[in-house]
């Protein structure tokens, strides 16, 4: 378990531990190489809440060390305060219920279900996708 | 051909019958969303998901299938809920 044995996997953990919430998805937000992750991001972005996001696909290692430390076998998964949340379903499932936007601390108006922000409302302050592999060298 | 046969993909009637026989009073119905064998949609119900979180559950059916998903199984879409 020391640094120099997982490098990917300590990244992934510090990456979690350091972002309040965190997707690992297949591309990136802007270009989603995936239906489920292009869901999920859709999602996130229409709570209007800065996120994380992780593109797995640069490395094969970066899917099986989640995976193996997560305990859940696909992709996307959202983390909110270093726990894992879910996938697309369990997203998806929990946006419809409002339980998404409480487990995330949403304030209760930029969570309407319509697809209109309000005037006021901040624009999405998101976080440039990471880029794990970079952290390896 | 029964060694084709192995390497087969799986269908909705097979994901089914192993989820319905690996948790404890589950009742499953399966999807093929393509039609092409690899991407499916299990709405399961089942006496083992009381007291369980939508996490746990989901981990549940995904567990049926190991290592198949993610692989011959490419996206195993899950609902879940309590009997």
């Amino acid at each position: 378990m020391s640094d120099e044995s997982n490098p990917i996997r300590n990244a992934i953990t510090e990456a979690i531990d350091e972002n309040h919430v965190i997707l690992f998805m297949k591309g990136t937000p802007d270009q989603p190489m995936c239906g489920f992750s292009a869901r999920t991001v859709g999602t996130l972005q229409s709570l209007q809440t800065p996120f994380a996001a992780v593109d797995v696909l640069p490395d094969p290692r970066i899917r099986q060390e989640l995976s193996e430390l997560s305990n859940w076998p696909t992709i996307p998964q959202l983390f909110v305060d270093g726990e894992l949340v879910g996938g697309c379903d369990i997203v998806t499932e929990m946006h419809a219920s409002g339980e998404l936007a409480e487990v995330i601390g949403v304030p209760e108006d930029a969570t309407a279900e319509s697809g209109n922000s309000t005037e006021d409302a901040p624009e999405p302050a998101q976080a440039p996708p990471m880029q794990i592999e970079n952290r390896l060298e | 051909m029964a060694v084709a046969r192995l390497f087969s993909m799986p269908t909705s009637e097979e994901l089914k019958q192993r989820i319905e026989d690996a948790i404890p009073g589950a009742s499953a119905d399966v999807e093929d969303l393509t039609g092409g064998g690899d991407h499916f949609r299990a709405t399961v119900t089942a006496d083992a998901f009381g007291g369980l979180s939508r996490l746990q559950q989901h981990r549940l059916v995904y567990d049926v299938f190991g290592d198949e998903v993610g692989g011959p199984i490419h996206a195993l879409s899950i609902k879940t809920q309590p009997e």
